[in-house]
């Protein structure tokens, strides 16, 4: 399964945590640093795996990759394909791209709880739910809708 | 993006945190900002809830505490507007911290929602369950979530399959409700839907093994052809990843296959076509294809034995090995790694370009191309491996050099099939990375060359070549200065010259200036330069025209400040200037080592050596444990009682180098050694052996014997002038030399006599030996506890080579002075008396405890044994 998911910026700053298994927020803060750590004592032409059995236990490995400014990290043990990770991340991507429209870091900072709407279009519970990024960007849409009906009632 | 409430004021709080500069400034706005929060949930605020909510999620990434907030995510959930719920879901989802009084709150609410008649807040609500779920709320709202399997929405279907995963993980016994629903998820054409429920059931095979065998029997014809038409299905772009149709359905699909087939012969034969025809079909020139290639071949792994299939999958690893993608070549070493258990022959066949990935410029795929060579190596091949390694040895990076190394020693140990071999690449691999080889690597190595009689010479003039080109590596130094003083004379007569070498002509003083090169070099650590004393010892005998040039460099470190140099340099000095007779015969060859021993022995020292790294363990006091019948032992021991790195497996070796009692195939060299040197070597090395009848004028000063008792007295007294004359020792076990010590502590033992209030202990018992401790206390000093151990033998056999060791924890301080006797009679029909001295640092705090191990020959068989002292009395 799915371990977490975490958008961090090259400055080591959080832009998205979901952890599948709980975590108590100053491990949260711990594990982030040490994975920023490990992300930037990486050299540029190697491979997208690291081993972090040292943080999460046996067998759990993290894919990571850069877009522009931003680091995107997958956590996940062996029940999952290492290379079908790296997918899941390029399809995550994507559909962060259609939904803002060339996704910046800003648009994930400030629309923080939408990104967190999405990758629950995608990950349920460490597993993985929908892989189709149009699906995922119709179901997006559709919960937009919602939302902004509900306000226009409200208002 | 409005609709997603960026509120201008969640906007501006996030603006602000941006613009801190320091960790101090964020913190304040933080604080300021969790203040306010706090107050509109005080005043139960009810139209700015989830936008604060919002905020304490943003806050909760950050690492600051949120638990205030997790009762307004279950208002926002029992709220009825959609966007509230959506925000008190993902702030259930973040800020819950597993409390379970509000998980039970919950789950009413969750309940009302997974029946609502608006399907996104259903699906909300399984999102949130699908994360949360506790065993309680899996067994609270199973029912509702196997109705929401058969959801008319697809998308309800999909979340509710996933949200079953949590559930009968969290309580596996409900599995057996789901089976059937699971199993129709299976004929479903939606692809997100079956990919969920692919997902599902694999989940459900690994908790209940009825669902396992109800797949096998009634899904796997089904999911066979699921995947047929996967692999053949034409184009279909909403699945596509990089033009490979859904490769994650294929993944899941072949996972769920394994799982089946594992085990079980006739469903992997149903599955066999199928699997080939994938691993020969998918393109391979993207990720996503490799991936399903990748799985494919884990799936053939894994499933019972088709040969043909297997042998396909490990050339598939073979063919990701030479890709150019990193990770490719990163996922192929681990598959390598779990092929080669099942066909090695396969994986061989791929050994060149596995080689190759030891040289790749990623660390980690070099890390574990590593291992896997390792793993590759046997008896036909280690030559040409050892001989790629070695060479990639000298390009190396650095921070290689150190995994590479130990691989290669092992492999090298392992696996040599011929001790010339075995030097050949022991010795290459110290001059290009002596610095990052173990102690316990080249003390084996000497070891070996000590055991190849016929290699002697050429092995000291290899290293003598070496030592030329790599003076830097410590280990390659220490290697060569020890066979250059062991067999320095055949490395200057060229002696036992083999057909491969080139004639060499080295003088004595080419060999000597080797040994003086090293010893001047600063870089090099105490126990090297110890050793280039002994070995110039060594040579000062065996090159009698280099002598005087020998002792020159011993003198020039008689001012050596650091002691162990200071004080080898001005015995070694008296031995060459004043012991010419006795000289030759104590610097005679090292004995062969015994390999056995020493193999035993480095198994043995491996808990010591980690109890010296944790710090804490009672570490064995090398240069306390004295074992009375290896006077030359003390000789080695006191170094590695100052050298930290050898202290703890190397010490024990190198009292095996110079250990003669402990190799059983002592030779007559050092038994004359030890019968002739006994007098001046006791006198120099073993404070507190009794002396013996010569003692030279030199050492007199150190040494006194029984005569010049009068001297220790005045000594005695001048440090004390209240102590009790050391008459009062009896001269037998407590040598002159010893008074002498104590002399200058602040008070000597009093007459034991005095001291002794302690009822004596049955220490350690054996069927064989009996160790029984008495105890006495100089009431001047009560730190201090003298010990007189009485061992006493219960076998009929007589025990030589009698040798008893001793440890104690950091607080206590011991010494040990030599045994009555190493030989204890048999039937307790005599007994040897040994004394020991501990120091307690933590007197009244902490009462003693020893560790202990005793050593002896019985019969010619080498005999250990140990035990652990807790019974002393209180109050020592």
């Amino acid at each position: 399964m799915i371990r977490g998911v975490i958008i961090m910026n090259d400055q080591g700053q959080p832009r998205l945590v979901k952890f599948y298994e709980y975590q108590p927020v100053e491990k949260q803060h711990e594990l982030i640093r040490s994975i920023y750590r490990i992300l930037c004592s990486r050299a540029e032409n190697v491979s997208n795996f690291v081993k972090v059995d040292s943080l999460f236990g046996s067998d759990v490995r993290l894919v990571y990759k850069t877009f522009a400014t931003l680091y995107f990290v997958f956590i996940f043990d062996n029940s999952e394909n290492e290379l079908a990770m790296l997918d899941l991340m390029q399809v995550f991507v994507e559909i962060l791209d259609k939904c803002f429209s060339n996704v910046c870091e800003l648009d994930v900072v400030f629309n923080f709880n939408k990104v967190h709407t999405i990758l629950d279009e995608i990950i349920l519970g460490g597993q993985v739910l929908e892989t189709s990024t149009s699906e995922v960007v119709k179901a997006v849409e559709e919960i937009s809708k919602m939302e902004s009906k509900a306000n226009w009632q409200g208002r | 993006m409005n609709e997603f409430q960026n509120h201008n004021n969640f906007m501006d709080m996030i603006r602000a945190i941006r613009a801190c500069k320091t960790a101090a400034e964020e913190r304040a706005v933080v604080r300021k900002e969790c203040a306010s929060i706090r107050a509109a949930i005080s005043e139960n605020d009810q139209d700015y809830r989830h936008r604060n909510l919002a905020k304490l999620m943003f806050i909760h990434m950050l690492g600051y505490p949120t638990h205030f907030g997790q009762m307004e995510c279950l208002k926002l959930i029992a709220s009825p507007g959609f966007p509230e719920k959506r925000i008190g879901y993902l702030g259930l989802m973040l800020l819950l911290d597993e409390r379970q009084e509000v998980l039970m709150l919950v789950t009413n609410s969750i309940k009302q929602d997974l029946n609502h008649t608006n399907q996104y807040i259903v699906g909300l609500a399984l999102c949130a369950l699908g994360n949360i779920c506790s065993a309680e709320m899996a067994r609270d709202l199973a029912p509702e979530v196997e109705r929401l399997l058969q959801f008319r929405d697809p998308n309800v279907r999909k979340k509710a399959a996933l949200c079953t995963i949590r559930i009968i993980k969290k309580v596996p016994d409900l599995a057996e409700n789901f089976i059937n629903p699971a199993a129709a998820l299976l004929k479903e054409k939606h692809h997100g839907v079956l990919l969920t429920g692919v997902q599902l059931c694999t989940d459900m095979c690994k908790v209940s093994t009825e669902a396992l065998e109800y797949f096998r029997q009634k899904c796997i014809d089904g999911l066979v052809k699921v995947l047929k038409d996967l692999a053949n299905s034409p184009y279909a772009p909403e699945y596509d990843v990089s033009g490979i149709a859904d490769p994650f359905l294929h993944i899941r699909l072949l996972r769920l296959l394994r799982m089946l087939g594992q085990g079980d012969a006739e469903a992997s034969d149903t599955m066999n076509d199928i699997l080939a025809q994938v691993a020969t079909k998918t393109e391979s020139n993207k990720n996503a294809g490799n991936a399903i290639l990748y799985e494919c071949v884990a799936t053939i792994m894994s499933i019972e034995e088709n040969g043909g299939l297997r042998v396909l999958a490990v050339n598939i690893l073979g063919r990701f090995l030479s890709s150019r993608d990193n990770n490719i070549r990163y996922v192929a070493l681990n598959m390598l790694m779990k092929a080669i258990s099942l066909d090695s022959q396969a994986v061989q066949r791929h050994r060149a370009t596995i080689l190759e990935c030891v040289k790749d410029s990623d660390a980690s795929i070099r890390k574990r191309a590593l291992e896997l060579v390792y793993l590759l190596v046997n008896e036909s091949n280690v030559k040409s491996l050892t001989k790629e390694l070695v060479d990639y040895l000298e390009i190396s990076d650095p921070e290689f050099k150190g995994d590479l190394t130990a691989k290669i020693c092992s492999i090298v140990e392992k696996f040599s099939p011929e001790k010339i071999w075995y030097i050949d690449q022991m010795l290459k691999v110290l001059s290009e990375a002596g610095n990052n080889v173990k102690d316990e690597v080249w003390h084996a190595l000497i070891v070996v060359i000590t055991n190849a009689s016929n290699l002697h010479g050429y092995t000291v003039r290899l290293l003598y070549k070496y030592v030329q080109a790599a003076g830097e590596q410590e280990t390659l130094i220490r290697v060569a200065v020890w066979c250059i003083g062991e067999y320095g004379e055949m490395l200057v007569a060229n002696a036992g010259v083999l057909d491969i070498e080139d004639p060499m002509t080295i003088t004595e003083a080419d060999a000597v200036d080797v040994v003086e090169t090293a010893i001047k070099r600063h870089s090099l650590d105490l126990t090297t330069r110890a050793m280039c004393l002994i070995a110039l010892l060594k040579l000062s005998s065996r090159f009698p025209s280099c002598s005087k040039r020998i002792n020159d460099i011993i003198l020039h470190h008689k001012g050596s400040f650091v002691l162990e140099l200071q004080q080898r340099a001005i015995e070694f000095n008296s031995i060459i200037e004043k012991h010419e007779k006795i000289r030759s015969a104590l610097v005679e060859r090292m004995p062969v080592l015994d390999e056995a021993t020493f193999s035993g022995r480095r198994a043995g020292s491996i808990p010591a050596a980690v109890s010296t790294s944790h710090g804490a363990a009672p570490k064995v006091p090398n240069g306390v444990v004295k074992p009375a019948s290896a006077p030359l032992v003390d000789l080695l021991d006191l170094s590695s009682d100052d050298t930290p790195a050898p202290s703890s497996s190397g010490g024990d070796f190198l009292q095996d180098l110079l250990g003669v009692d402990l190799s059983p195939a002592s030779s007559q060299g050092t038994n004359q050694a030890q019968k002739s040197g006994t007098d001046v070597l006791l006198d120099l090395l073993s404070i507190g052996t009794p002396p013996a009848q010569s003692s030279s004028s030199t050492l007199d000063m150190l040494s006194p014997s029984q005569g010049n008792k009068k001297s220790v007295d005045m000594l005695n007294d001048l440090a004390s002038p209240s102590a009790p004359s050391a008459q009062a020792f009896s001269p037998a076990k407590n040598s002159p030399m010893m008074d002498l010590l104590d002399g200058f502590g602040p008070s000597p033992p009093a007459p034991e006599t005095n001291g002794s209030t302690y009822p004596s202990v049955v220490a350690f018992e054996s069927t064989s030996l009996k160790i029984t401790f008495s105890f006495s206390k100089d009431p001047g000093n009560p730190q201090t506890t003298s010990i007189e151990a009485q061992f006493a033998n219960k076998s009929p056999n007589i025990y030589s080579n009698f040798v008893f060791q001793s440890a104690v924890p950091k607080f206590l301080q011991l010494h040990l002075d030599p045994a009555s006797s190493n030989t204890l009679p048999a039937s307790g029909t005599g007994s040897i008396t040994q004394k020991l001295r501990v120091s307690n640092s933590q007197h009244g705090k902490k009462s003693l405890v020893m560790r202990i191990r005793i050593s002896y020959k019985v019969n010619e068989k080498d005999v250990l044994e140990e035990g652990q002292i807790n019974n002393f009395p209180r109050g020592l």
